[in-house]
This record gives C-alpha cells, structure tokens and sequence, in this order.
C-alpha cells in the first residue's frame, strides 16, 4: 500500500534523508525507532507533503505517485500524520472543525444527531469530556490533551495510513494505554496501516507490530520485528550501533 | 489574476446581494443639494418650523465646514452628483400584508432568515430613504417601548424628540455630521422606558437600492434609568458603478445604570462611503456597548465612541474590518473617560486581502478631572497578501491621576505551517484560509447574533473562494 524507494530530502538545502526504501502493506504496522535528529519528522513529513522539504525518489501509495499532489490530495486518499508539534488554531471550534473533516472524509451524509452519536462514541474511548466540544482546536490545551486530540481527529478521518509521529511522549502511561486503544480499533475496524514513530518501546506493549525500522543519520540501519525494538532499548541507540558496524 | 477574482467576486455579490430591484419613488428629486431641495424634503415630510431651520441651519454649516484631510482621500465625492432624497412608499404600512411585494423580495433574496420570519411584525426595515414597514410588537407596545422612524418620533413624541435631537452629534461636529443633519431621512427611534429590560433585539436592515442615492439615516436612542436592550442593524447594498455616499449619524443615550448594545454589520458595495458618525453618551454605571463589522464599501470612516460622562460607566467597542480590493476601512472607537472610576476597552480586529488597507484610528482621553479610569485598547490586523496593507493610528490623551491605560497591536499573517497542519487533514486551501480568518474575528463574531454570525462567516467563505488562487 505504502512503497517509498530510493528517498533523498533536505530542507534549506541541508540534506537529512538518503536512499530510504520502505514498504508497509495494508493492516500492518511499523515502527520507526531513532535518536533525536535522526530524521523521523522528516520522513513523516515527507509522506504527507509538506511543501518545505524538497523530496526526490519515490513515494507510491495505492499507485497514486505522492510527489504529484498536495497534502489534502494526499489527506483525501486516506493518509493522515499526527504531529509532534500540534499547532493551535484559535477561534476554530472543536465541534464544527471535526463535522467537516468527518464531511471531507466520508460519503456518506449524517445528520447533525447521528455525527454527534459517531463523535461520542470516539470520544469515550479517549476519555474526552463533551465539553471540549465547544472549545478552539488546540487552545490552551496540555500536551496530553494536544496529542489525544490528534488521535480524536483520527478516529473522525479513518484514514487508511496513520502515521503518528511521537505520539507517545508527554503522555503518562493510563493515557498511551487509551491512545494505543484508539490505533487498535481502527487496524481492526479499517484495517488501517500504521507507521509509528517513536523513542520508547513502552506503546509497543500495546500495539502488534510487524516490523520495526531503526533510522540513523538520515539512513535506515537495521530492519527487524519487535524484538529488535527490545534489544536496541535495553543496549541502547549507541552501543547498538557500534554493533551494526 | 486579480482582475479574474475580482470579477468572480462582483458577480458572486451581485448574485447575492446585487441584484437591482425597480426604482419606484413617490417623490424624488433632482440631483444636489441646495436651500430649496432641504426645503422640499421638509416639506414633504411635513415637518415642523424649528426642524425646517434645523436643517437649514445644517445646510449653512455643511457648506463652511472643510472635508476631513486627516484621513482616506474623499476627493472622489461629488455633492452635486447624489439625489438626497427618495421616498418609496408614501404611508407607512400596518401590516406586513400592506408591504409591497416588491420590497418582501428584496428582503426574500437578502434571506432574512426563516427563523425570523415570526419576528418580522417586529423588524423596522428601511428600503430607500423611509421605513417601509413599521408594525410594532405589542410586547414593545405593552412595555412602553417607542420603536419607529425618526419621522414618526417627531410627529408623535415631539418633546422627548426635541430634549435628545443633535444634542450629543451637533451639526457642528464635522462635515458629514453637518450633511446628515441637513438632509436626513429615516432611521429609527427608540426610547426603552426605565427599568424596562427588552430581551429581544431591536432590529432594522437598512438598503441603498437607488443609483446615486445618498443615505442619511439618523438613529436616536435613548435607554432610560435601569433598562437594558439591544439594537442591531444590517446592511447590504446592490452593486452600482457610480458612486454613492452614506452618512448615518446615530446618537445613543445610556442613562443611571442602563445597559446598551448597538451591532451593526455593514456589507455596503464597493463603490460606496461610508462615512459614520457614531456616539453614545454613558450616565452613572451604565453600560454602553458598540459591535461593529465593516466589510464591503468604498471607503469606511467610522469610530463610534463613547462618552463616560458620570461615575462607574461602562463603553466597549469591539469591531471587525474586512478591506480587499483596494477598499480603505478606516475605523476605531473613540473612548473618553470624563468622570472618575469610569473604564473602557476596545478591542479591534482587521483583515486585509487583494490590496485592501484597514486602519485603526483611535482615541482613548482622560480628562483632568477624571481620576481612576481604566481603559484597555487591544487591536489585531491580519494580512493575508504583500499588496495589502494596515496602519495603527492610536492617540492617547491622558490627564486625570491614577489612570491605567495599556494599548497592544499585533500584525500577523497567515501561518504556512497552520496552512499545512490543516490541509493535511484533507482541507483545502480555501477551506483552510476560511478557517483561519474566521477563527481570527471569531472573539468578535460570537458576540453577533446567531443569524449574523452565520451570515459573516458565509461572507468570509466567499471572500476567500475569490482571494485565494
């Protein structure tokens, strides 16, 4: 479903990714372990279009080729990036904004009751009270509030391919439980693909994955399944690879 | 490009709000102003002797007054050009039933809302220079409200007329002010009885619907002793080549510990002045409130200001400008604290687009005699293009004791990564810069009654359909 080969990016004319090659078919899950710099965002970034990096290589989702369209072209085959950096967007409120990514997203029309119905049911599982309803997207909210409202905007996209980039951090461990539960039920219900982007392993306790890919300076290192991510946490990024040399 | 957008955009307005009904007048003179035709329209109005010399007198004082040089360029204005008066319906109508079909389209085709359909026996509409419809609603009646045109205040509430008539906005106060005392016609009275609380908004909806017509609407309110209540007016206006003028003078007393909301919404064409002069006079802890939104129009001057003329009164301005396509709009609010304790704040958000310029132009005064006045002035211009611009033109005049005045002014533009954060949850770009403008005038807009909160984010959605490219 996702195919990227051969990736170079740079931004300002620095260059950060080289000959990344990556596959993820459909209802698997990745995962893209790597010390700070390594050049997670940007790859992240990259998938979904933002117009600061300049991208060569490839990158193919369901045979559409990415690099030809904008990122709500891409947004609107079924991509979505949870950002590590969650922007706020005064005056926009909660409700209204997620009535029209729902309207985006979907065919198929719901009344007024029945998105409020959809939208309860999503918020439940996240713990998220009603009354954040009425607020602006992101304003004043905590980080843990930040990145469970990226999760809430997912759940109204149900996208295909879920990219979460650092999703984890900031989070106590009850409220990467909730998140993690979140993920789950779209890979089930959608059949959802999902690259996650972490420095912890702890998510990993909640998630199934299937193959977990180790970025360092810009380049891929080391290619495994979960076990690989255990090993490089309990080594650590450094010793692990003086290893792989 | 622009000339593309431009186009899309009239034709979209013209679609909307454009369209030009018949003119059908009962009486309407030639063009310009001179003795004879201020003569004339008193005539017509059959109004009393000391009104006649009112606005002869104006006239006299309108002639000598010098055009305002401090602000936009009005050298355009050609006083010889605009007919000063038009009547459309000769009789004010009872009922809605006796309001002509003509005019009921036009408020069809402006979509007054269904919901408001039920409160129409309640709506002051002017179309042209009379009110066309006046049946008022017997909750008013039986609370001893007076709601009805100027015209009808002067023949039947002659003394209460008289005590208020040009005593806060002379003729003297500046050149339009002296054009609109001169030749005024139409515009709504209102008296709130004390301790009267109105729960629903007074509302009119004013339209210029013919070429070359000036509108000089004149509003005078008056909210007694412990009253409160609301007052809203909505503007839209067909698009014409030629230019138009509109000077409304709207004059508002807020007495002992009386509370007052004015809103406007104005959508004038773009071929239109709009030069306003606004001003409430605020007694004893009362509150006095402006909310206004300017969009559309050639020109805008407008600062509605508020006079804290006794202990503990209250003003507030919020306002929204909106200029694209090389509109000016020139507003602000003007606070001037002339009691102690009094406070005020002013909050004022711009958007400029397409080689609009918005300006704050602003006056916070405290006078010698008032000591402990607070005011807070805040004002946020947004530019969305390198060929728009904004200015901040604030003035603070502060000489009471112990006055705490702060004044912030940001200017920002549209942040890409914002942009990006949004599109890539499958918005567009348009949707995207929909979003971020109204979320930008959003603290404004919520204080706008729910019909012209949807009607203004409508506004801002067709607006950047035809700005974005």
């Amino acid at each position: 479903m996702l195919k990227i080969k051969n990736l170079e990016v740079s931004l300002n004319k620095k260059n950060i990714l080289n000959k990344i090659d990556l596959s993820i078919k459909k209802n698997e899950t990745h995962v893209l372990i790597g010390q700070n710099g390594a050049g997670k965002s940007t790859l992240a970034q990259s998938i979904m279009g933002n117009p600061n990096y300049l991208v060569k290589g490839e990158i193919i989702f369901d045979s559409y080729d990415l690099l030809k369209l904008d990122p709500q072209q891409r947004a609107g085959l079924g991509i979505f990036l949870s950002f590590q950096q969650v922007l706020e967007i005064p005056g926009v409120k909660i409700y209204d904004y997620l009535r029209l990514l729902y309207k985006k997203s979907h065919e198929q029309r719901l009344t007024p009751l029945k998105f409020k119905a959809f939208l309860k049911e999503k918020m439940d599982l996240l713990n998220f009270d009603a009354e954040f309803l009425t607020r602006y997207l992101n304003c004043g909210f905590s980080g843990g509030e930040k990145k469970k409202m990226e999760i809430l905007q997912m759940l109204v996209l149900e996208p295909k391919l879920i990219i979460l980039d650092e999703i984890d951090s900031g989070l106590d461990i009850d409220a990467i439980e909730t998140v993690a539960k979140a993920i789950n039920f779209l890979k089930k219900e959608k059949q959802s693909s999902i690259l996650l982007i972490t420095h912890y392993s702890r998510i990993l306790n909640f998630i199934d994955i299937n193959q977990v890919h180790l970025l360092d300076k810009g380049k891929i290192m080391a290619n495994g399944n979960a076990s690989l991510a255990k090993q490089i946490e309990s080594q650590g990024f450094a010793a692990f690879l003086k290893e792989q040399i | 490009m622009k000339q593309v957008s431009l186009k899309k955009l009239n034709d979209a307005y013209q679609d909307r709000f454009g369209f030009v009904m018949p003119e059908k007048s009962v009486v309407s003179f030639d063009f310009g102003l001179s003795p004879e035709v201020i003569e004339n329209i008193s005539k017509s109005k059959q109004e009393p002797t000391w009104m006649r010399d009112f606005r002869l007198q104006s006239l006299q004082i309108f002639y000598q007054k010098k055009m305002p040089t401090w602000g936009p360029s009005l050298a355009e204005i050609d006083f010889a050009k605009i007919r000063y008066f038009i009547k459309d319906t000769d009789v004010e109508k009872k009922t809605w039933d006796d309001v002509p079909k003509e005019i009921k389209d036009t408020f069809d085709r402006l979509g007054v809302p269904q919901a408001e359909k039920e409160f129409l026996a309640g709506v002051k509409a002017q179309y042209n220079s009379e009110v066309a419809y006046s049946s008022l609603q017997a909750v008013l009646d039986e609370q001893g409200v007076i709601f009805c045109s100027m015209e009808e205040a002067l023949r039947k509430h002659k003394k209460l007329f008289k005590e208020y008539f040009a005593t806060l906005i002379p003729a003297t106060d500046n050149k339009f002010a002296a054009l609109n005392s001169a030749a005024w016609s139409g515009g709504s009275f209102v008296y709130i009885p004390k301790n009267t609380q109105v729960k629903r908004p007074l509302q009119s909806y004013f339209r210029i619907n013919a070429a070359r017509m000036g509108q000089f609407e004149r509003t005078l309110i008056i909210a007694d002793e412990g009253s409160s209540a609301q007052y809203v007016e909505g503007c839209t206006a067909p698009v014409y080549s030629e230019y138009s003028l509109h000077a409304a003078v709207v004059e508002v007393f807020v007495k002992k510990n009386a509370r007052f909301r004015y809103s406007t919404i104005q959508n004038w064409s773009g071929n239109i002045y709009n030069l306003v002069t606004k001003r409430a006079k605020v007694f004893g802890n009362g509150v006095m409130e402006w909310v206004d939104g300017n969009l559309g129009a050639k020109t805008t001057m407008k600062y509605p200001s508020c006079y804290l003329v006794e202990e503990g009164a209250y003003g507030e301005m919020l306002s929204i400008a909106y200029a694209k396509d090389q509109q000016i709009q020139d507003t602000g609010a003007k606070m001037l604290h002339l009691a102690s304790n009094t406070s005020s704040k002013i909050i004022a958000k711009s958007v400029s687009v397409t080689g609009g310029q918005s300006n704050y132009r602003g006056l916070v005064y405290v006078d010698k005699a008032a000591s402990n006045c607070k005011s807070k002035v805040e004002c946020d211009a947004l530019i969305l293009d390198a060929q728009s611009s904004t200015n901040t033109f604030p003035d603070m005049k502060i000489f009471g004791d112990e006055a705490s005045v702060t004044h912030e002014a940001s200017v920002s533009e549209i942040e890409e990564e914002k942009l990006f954060y949004l599109m890539s949850r499958g918005l567009n770009k348009t949707e995207a810069m929909t979003l971020l403008v109204a979320g930008f005038i959003e603290p404004i807009v919520k204080e706008l009654p729910l019909e012209y909160a949807v009607e203004l984010n409508r506004l801002i959605e067709l607006e950047m359909e035809g700005s974005v490219g």
